[in-house]
């Protein structure tokens, strides 16, 4: 532990300390620490990207502002898009189940730790170059700039002819650094969860935690590669005379939506499955009741990794696919909708006949419920392809899948902040000031993305920097904004209380939610190697069983 | 277990907040929206024209079912939070453990796929309705070409080019005279999006793609590129002109002929051919035959200029020549750097191509 290197380093200066501490920090191979690292990193690029976010709020605020130049606006919206999507959602998701995967399924540590540090460098290395052009996107030829293409980079707006610079090569590199070092999270996941569960622990008696990150994991294997290659063919395009997305040379612009939205539609799921894993460890502690359907659970979210393979081209119902094809994308798409929805029921379930305590964590799992059942509905509704061809590209699309982001998988992550925290730093989160961040996120949230569906019937297209006067959308605009800012004051309040539970917080104990679940069953934090003696489990609950010697799970499985 | 009472209490006066902010919401538009003129909303549910009819009936009945399955899932969330919070009477007993029932989750997988398939069957017949349509033989054939940040509209049955304002004429259900639109790019990605009379469609570079329009009523119907295409992808507006059938083919005969060249204006004439104008923009009858701009033989015909982002009014001619980034910065036609004399010619010279 670094407190126990500090103390013996009295004789010598605090910078030393200080400089130690750090030094430890970077040459981490534990899993927890790297976990933090994820969640640490990820929390500043939420902020940047918040931050974004506000500005293409403000500019947006009424009709013919000027808050920002068209040129700044763009990169916001590229920046804002791709921050979030792989600079926040996939590491702080990787975090936590870096950090909490090894402890369910009673390990000691990753299974292959050095990868572990490298595939997090890789990803803080990809963030940073992002971010580096800022300073180098115009090479040596001075004021800087950053990419402009949207997150999806279509082509041809990305060849040297319509981004010259290097902005778009700072976006191209840093996505294929960052996406090795999810191959690599993901493979290791994989191997801690096949390879290193504690003696009892089958398959079907691992903690659904540890099941949906094993799916999400094979998903980032099948879904980053197609992403990585289509970079390289990109970088092969404008540095080496390809003519991959060359539309001027025989290439075509239509390659590069398929090879995005094949990588692009699974990364959706990549982000939800980690937060239905939240949602199905918290939803059962705070009923006080098991997962309601465990196998029907297990099986749902394999049989969404599989179906949503196949849905990718319902973002691209509007580039003028045949009949058939877009009937047979409309179908899987509805598709997914079943094993969804049956988790939805599933954690229903779990919650009749108990005994709900609404502490901060559960709120924000009700919500979760809430949001992420109308983000499914007008989900159906973009499946069904003539809709979409309404619907696609406007504010509707943007207000559907900011349900999803932050109605559904930040909700879910609030939910995992305050149910988790105690077990990483060993002190309770304030639960007013919990309650408070929920209410006015809650409210913050609804006030910008319900009525943001509503331009888009209106006809409001996405990513247009200004709009006229007259179009009705003035209005909802307005209120969308001023959502915003409530949304940024429940963050600044959600940090804050991170920061002063951290000192100020009741002492947690090993299992202040007299949960079930392995995690519990050590100090807040985890021991270094987080066991003394590897456990031996005989049902999905440990800790029922120790707790309930009389009427133990392993009794009904 | 007082915070559990606490908790009803916050979320009683939450949902009183609620109801409070969505009454204001609800009739504010009314006030906030009174100078706006409803027929310049490009309303999805306010269709004139048939593909767009289609999808507003399919989008009605999609949004019945989930409308209906939202109101299921949700009571049961309500009474589920309401009826099984936690209580005084128990607080120290664990609830009896259920594990799962194979019925239950049966019913809940078979109800959502009979769902899904009625859905499916509803959305292939309209999918099948408008992409299979056979074009008539009394159809208009248009030619959409993209390009930052313009739209261009060539009528190849009468030989013209026109820019950004589409002409099209109403369709009689009887004899309809639907409009088949050809769709291409010259440069990157755009959409083309007119909400009241269809769904959107991507111009695509290399690619070609097609849609129809057959409206039932006159007026003017708005929409914008809808696929981002550049810095200036929001001033990419769009209008097209459903006429009468008299009015469409007095306007195809205008644009069929150019226009007889004022003598009197013969400088401003010779300003625009001496310039870097002709590199661009083409004049028929005269030396300007550039293609990378918006043609400019019948420009007084047209309501707005620079893509719909300023009316057609010599002042933004003016600025519009002088300065184009001061209506629509980033856009690619470049400043002129014209003299006071040469600038005046030049607008009165554009003023007569009616």
């Amino acid at each position: 532990m670094s407190s126990d290197a500090i103390t013996i380093q009295t004789a010598e200066s605090t910078s030393r300390a200080w400089v130690q501490t750090l030094h430890e920090w970077v040459i981490t191979v534990d899993h927890k620490r790297l976990g933090i690292l994820y969640i640490f990193f990820a929390l500043v690029f939420l902020v940047i990207g918040g931050i974004e976010a506000t500005i293409i709020r403000i500019q947006l605020i009424r009709p013919h502002n000027d808050f920002v130049s068209p040129q700044v606006f763009n990169r916001m919206f590229t920046m804002h898009g791709t921050t979030m999507i792989f600079f926040v959602a996939m590491p702080v998701l990787f975090g936590f189940a870096n950090y909490l995967v090894p402890l369910m399924v009673g390990a000691r540590d990753m299974a292959f730790p050095r990868l572990n540090a490298f595939s997090f460098w890789l990803t803080a290395f990809g963030g940073f170059l992002l971010y580096f052009s800022f300073l180098g996107g115009s090479g040596l030829y001075g004021a800087g700039n950053a990419p402009d293409v949207g997150w999806w980079a279509y082509a041809p707006l990305t060849s040297r002819a319509f981004s010259p610079g290097h902005s778009s090569d700072y976006w191209t590199i840093s996505l294929l650094v960052s996406g090795f070092g999810s191959i690599g999270t993901a493979i290791n996941l994989i191997a801690t969860i096949l390879c290193m569960r504690c003696p009892g622990m089958t398959l079907s008696r691992m903690p659904l935690f540890a099941w949906m990150n094993l799916v999400m994991s094979g998903m980032v294997l099948i879904a980053i590669t197609p992403l990585s290659a289509a970079q390289i063919m990109l970088l092969v395009d404008r540095y080496l005379g390809g003519h991959f997305f060359d539309t001027q040379a025989g290439g075509s612009a239509a390659i590069w939506m398929h090879f995005f939205w094949i990588f692009g539609h699974p990364e959706v799921y990549i982000l939800i499955i980690p937060c239905f894993a939240f949602i199905s460890e918290i939803v059962p502690v705070f009923s006080r009741k098991p997962i309601f359907g465990y196998p029907v659970m297990v099986g749902a979210t394999v049989c969404i990794g599989f179906v949503s393979m196949s849905v990718w081209a319902h973002h691209m119902f509007t580039i003028g696919m045949n009949s058939y094809a877009n009937s047979f994308f409309a179908i899987t798409t509805m598709a997914v909708g079943v094993p969804t929805g049956i988790k939805i029921f599933n954690w229903l379930g779990t919650m009749w006949g108990g005994k709900i305590l609404f502490k901060t964590p559960m709120l924000f799992c009700i919500a979760f419920l809430f949001q992420f059942l109308i983000a499914g509905l007008t989900g159906i509704m973009l499946g069904v392809a003539p809709f979409n061809w309404q619907l696609s590209g406007s504010y509707f699309v943007v207000a559907h899948f900011h349900y999803v982001i932050v109605g559904g998988i930040l909700f879910a992550l609030f939910a995992a902040f305050y149910y988790w925290y105690p077990k990483i730093t060993g002190r309770m989160m304030n639960e007013s000031l919990g309650k408070l961040h929920f209410w006015l996120f809650v409210i913050g949230f609804h006030l910008t993305f319900d009525f943001m569906h509503i331009p888009g019937l209106l006809g409001m297209p996405r990513r247009i920097y200004t709009y006229q006067p007259g179009r009705g959308w003035d209005f909802w605009n307005l209120l969308c904004t001023i959502g915003t800012f409530i949304q940024g004051i429940a963050i600044l309040v959600f940090v804050a209380n991170l920061i002063l539970s951290y000192f100020k917080g009741p002492k947690a104990g090993n299992d202040p939610w007299d949960a079930w679940t392995l995690e519990w069953s050590v100090s807040s934090p985890p021991p270094d190697y987080n066991f003394a003696a590897i456990p031996t489990v005989a049902s999905r609950r440990p800790l029922w069983d120790r707790k309930h010697p009389e009427d133990p799970d392993s009794r009904y499985e | 277990m007082k915070s559990v009472e606490q908790t009803r209490c916050a979320v009683s006066k939450a949902i009183g907040v609620m109801v409070l902010i969505a009454g204001v919401l609800l009739t504010a538009p009314l006030g906030f929206g009174a100078q706006t003129d409803s027929s310049q909303i490009p309303n999805i549910f306010k269709t004139a024209s048939t593909p767009a009819d289609a999808i507003r009936h399919l989008s009605f009945f999609v949004l019945i079912v989930t409308a209906a399955i939202f109101s299921v899932v949700f009571c049961l969330l309500a009474y589920v939070v309401v009826k099984f919070r936690n209580r005084e009477t128990d607080a120290d007993r664990e609830p009896p453990q259920v594990y799962g029932s194979t019925q239950i989750e049966l019913a809940w997988t078979v109800i959502p796929i009979l769902i899904v398939v009625v859905l499916f069957l509803a959305t292939a017949r309209v999918i099948h309705a408008i992409q299979d349509a056979r074009e008539p033989a009394a159809a208009l054939d248009v030619i959409a070409i993209g390009h930052q940040f313009w739209w261009e509209f060539q009528y190849p049955a009468s030989g013209f080019v026109t820019a950004n304002e589409l002409h099209i004429p109403v369709s009689d259900p009887a004899h309809p005279t639907p409009t088949f639109l050809k769709l291409l790019s010259a440069d990157t990605d755009h959409s083309f999006w007119v909400p009241q009379l269809a769904g959107k469609t991507d111009l695509i570079p290399n690619r070609v793609n097609e849609m129809w329009i057959d409206p039932h009523r006159t007026g003017v119907f708005l929409g914008q590129c809808a696929q981002y295409c550049g810095t200036q992808h929001a001033k990419m507006l769009l209008q097209v002109s459903v006429d009468s059938p008299e009015a469409f083919a007095a306007w195809v005969s205008a644009q069929e002929h150019a226009v007889a060249q004022d003598e009197k204006e013969i400088a401003g004439k010779r300003v625009f051919e001496t310039t870097a104008c002709v590199n661009c923009h083409a004049i028929s009858g005269t030396a300007a035959v550039g293609k990378f701009g918006p043609d400019l033989t019948h420009l007084m015909s047209r309501r707005t200029i620079a893509a719909g982002a300023a009316d057609n009014t010599a002042d933004n001619l003016r600025l519009w020549i002088q300065n184009p980034n001061a209506i629509k910065p980033g856009s690619l036609m470049p400043a002129m750097q014209l003299g006071k004399a040469d600038l005046d010619a030049l607008v009165r010279y554009l003023e007569t191509l009616r």
